[in-house]
């Protein structure tokens, strides 16, 4: 069943014709994804080939819903657009919007957000600034690499790609349910807490790996949320202990503000929650490869 | 981007907002300057982005311009906390009857903005907070709504501004919110909002923080830059597009991605820890590592003079690491051929994406400066060991 994104997920993507978005098109449909079309006003009409494969593009995200049943938009518009498509995605009610693209205004995030709140909640959104979403042996939308691990049992949730991909390569012998990057941004769609209790609910989905990193206090909110609502076992694993306080460390969410946001915090919280947190992503991966032996 | 007192202040006057009229000074004779055009009585206030300026003596009241330049002499030069004075403000002075705090930031754990306004103001908010919470009012302000006269009449009820203040209170709440949406900050902190002994409200600090990343939206906020205050690596890493943190280790950091560029922070600091070795530095060369990437990174890295061996830790998602292995090859080269060849110790780690071709290039180029580990923990401790007993 995978968590959000199935080998039934129809896919458009926004910003299709673009480099990035042509690329990862490219690419989302090697990975066996269903990809059905693109959207960008001022290409409507025209076709793309990828390899043989060709795909429509579409004047709107409702158009290209109507038109293919689509379900699931991946975006990669660039910054100073990513808003109004993400808010032409929620007034679509597409049900999955991933927003894969860095470097969008924090305000545009809050208006977006406030938005699908404001029309009923009818769109999951995914990011900004993440990796996007991966069923592996299913589908994937964004650009999580394909090959890097099959189908299994583990689900992961994490704010950073690499250590992402990092973890699914160490894990590559379980394999994985579903991969969510849920972005670096201070204002993501998504949380650790949404994935979190999607994995509890999927039945293919029997242990949960969760990546943190330094900034905010999703991950102190989450080790709450674990330890009143999820039976399966978690393991955790945190970035950035040795950043400094009031430095961005690569990620616009990645900074220490005073002595709020730091790594150790989030340590404590998970482990007070029963989580095993690992010092190292190879050590975190050793306590899930031992957790899952156990079950 | 944290902004200076004096460039909050003009860009609060930008937006019509309320704030004493002064200049900003970086000589003692430029201090004069301003205090002899404001007349008799000014305030000189050492510009440091750290609080507890007064105690330190960065903030001074002077009678005339003799003064104002004696003070400004002192102040301009002085060490607050680790800052350096390069500039100070001067402005008129207010006689304040009473003390205020207002401001709105990004609520990250709601995804939304919040307003936070006090009577109590002039100290700490937080310490407000912890004290005497009944006193400071939070309201989470709708992005798409924002603060129109009846929200900021709600916020002012909220916080009990007195009812002689709370029209002029109303109107900066609302000139407020308009900066913050205008300049894409993430923050305007007034502290204190000061009520004068005639009436008058005024702002008489302005704390702002801007989104870089609405940097496009402003190609104005390039002005507030502040290339003297960064390390000077870190202004030569951003003039060249990438994205480095200068830390205080001996083991330079190359990797792909912020996520695993600090998980390898961690990791070194870890494997260090018996050795005295710790990371030099964060430096993520993102995506697609081309070899003037690679010789831009290594060449900033190596431009720390307390780096003794570097680790170079990519897992080629997207990423080929045969493009990442040919980009070290040839930066080394680039670099030699610049007259600048590299003498340190590289711990290179591939994974992902081609690495059996990637280490292969490497080993082909039998670098005797190249030292390939096959994991990551692994190749953090040769690095360590390597910083640990480097030249």
């Amino acid at each position: 069943m995978a968590v959000w994104l199935t080998e039934s997920s129809k896919v458009i993507v926004q910003g299709m014709t673009g480099a990035e978005g042509s690329k990862h098109t490219r690419r989302m449909l090697a990975a066996g994804t269903n990809v059905v079309g693109g959207v960008n006003p001022r290409k409507a009409g025209q076709q793309v080939d990828f390899d043989g494969t060709k795909l429509p593009v579409f004047a709107t995200v409702a158009e290209a819903m109507e038109q293919t049943g689509a379900d699931t938009s991946v975006i990669f518009v660039p910054p100073a657009g990513t808003g109004s498509a993400a808010i032409e995605a929620i007034d679509a009610q597409i049900t999955l919007a991933v927003i894969i693209t860095e470097g969008v205004p924090v305000h545009d995030s809050a208006r977006l957000w406030a938005h699908a709140q404001a029309t009923g909640n009818k769109t999951r959104i995914i990011g900004p600034n993440c990796p996007g979403i991966a069923s592996p042996g299913k589908s994937n939308a964004g650009i999580i690499p394909a090959d890097i691990t099959g189908p299994g049992k583990i689900g992961l949730v994490s704010k950073s790609g690499t250590l992402t991909y990092q973890m699914m390569y160490e894990l590559r012998d379980i394999g994985f349910s579903t991969a969510i990057g849920i972005g670096g941004d201070p204002v993501i769609g998504t949380t650790h807490i949404d994935a979190l209790a999607a994995f509890e609910g999927d039945p293919e989905t029997a242990a949960i790996v969760m990546i943190g990193e330094i900034g905010g206090d999703a991950e102190e909110r989450a080790a709450e949320f674990i330890k009143s609502r999820v039976r399966k076992p978690v393991v955790g694993y945190i970035a950035g202990f040795t950043a400094p306080p009031g430095k961005t460390m690569g990620h616009a969410g990645a900074i220490i503000s005073g002595s709020a946001g730091t790594a150790e915090a989030k340590k404590v919280a998970l482990e007070a929650a029963g989580v095993r947190v690992g010092k190292t992503p190879t050590e975190t991966a050793n306590l899930m490869r031992d957790l899952v032996k156990a079950l | 981007m944290d902004l200076y007192e004096y460039q909050g202040r003009a860009l609060f006057s930008k937006h019509g907002l309320p704030v004493l009229d002064g200049g900003v000074a970086t000589t003692p004779d430029e201090a004069r300057a301003i205090a002899e055009r404001l007349g008799e009585r000014v305030v000189i206030k050492a510009q440091v982005k750290v609080g507890g300026r007064g105690k330190a003596g960065g903030v001074k009241l002077a009678e005339g311009a003799d003064e104002a330049t004696s003070h400004a002499t002192n102040i301009l030069g002085m060490d607050i906390k680790g800052h350096t004075v390069h500039k100070v403000m001067v402005t008129t002075t207010a006689d304040i009857a009473e003390e205020y705090y207002f401001s709105y930031l990004l609520d990250r754990a709601n995804r939304t903005f919040l307003c936070i306004a006090s009577v109590a103001g002039g100290m700490e908010i937080e310490t407000v907070a912890h004290d005497a919470p009944e006193k400071v009012a939070k309201v989470a302000i709708d992005a798409i709504k924002g603060v129109d006269e009846a929200t900021a009449r709600q916020i002012v009820q909220q916080a009990q501004f007195p009812a002689e203040v709370a029209d002029q209170v109303v109107a900066i709440a609302v000139q407020l919110w308009q900066a913050f949406i205008a300049e894409d900050a993430t923050l305007v902190e007034v502290n204190p909002l000061a009520k004068t002994t005639d009436g008058t409200v005024l702002c008489l600090d302005a704390k702002v923080t801007l989104d870089e990343n609405a940097g496009f939206r402003h190609p104005d906020h390039e002005e507030f830059e502040d290339p003297d205050a960064a390390d000077p690596l870190e202004r030569a890493a951003k003039a060249k597009n990438l994205n480095y943190v200068k830390l205080d280790g001996n083991v330079g950091i190359i990797g792909n991605g912020a996520g695993l560029v600090m998980s390898t922070l961690d990791v070194v600091a870890y494997a260090g820890e018996a050795l005295g070795s710790r990371p030099a530095n964060f430096l993520d060369i993102g995506g697609g590592a081309s070899a003037q990437v690679m010789a831009n990174g290594l060449e900033i890295v190596l431009g720390d003079p307390d780096v003794k061996s570097v680790f170079v830790n990519v897992f080629g998602g997207i990423t080929a690491c045969d493009a990442v292995a040919n980009g070290i090859v040839q930066a080394l080269q680039l670099l030699k051929d610049r007259g600048e060849p590299v003498t340190k110790p590289l711990v290179v780690r591939l994974d992902g994406n081609n690495a059996e071709e990637g280490r292969r290039i490497l080993d082909d180029a039998a670098n005797p400066l190249i030292e390939r580990v096959d994991t990551m923990d692994g190749a953090a401790r040769r690095a360590a060991e390597l910083a640990a007993s480097g030249v």
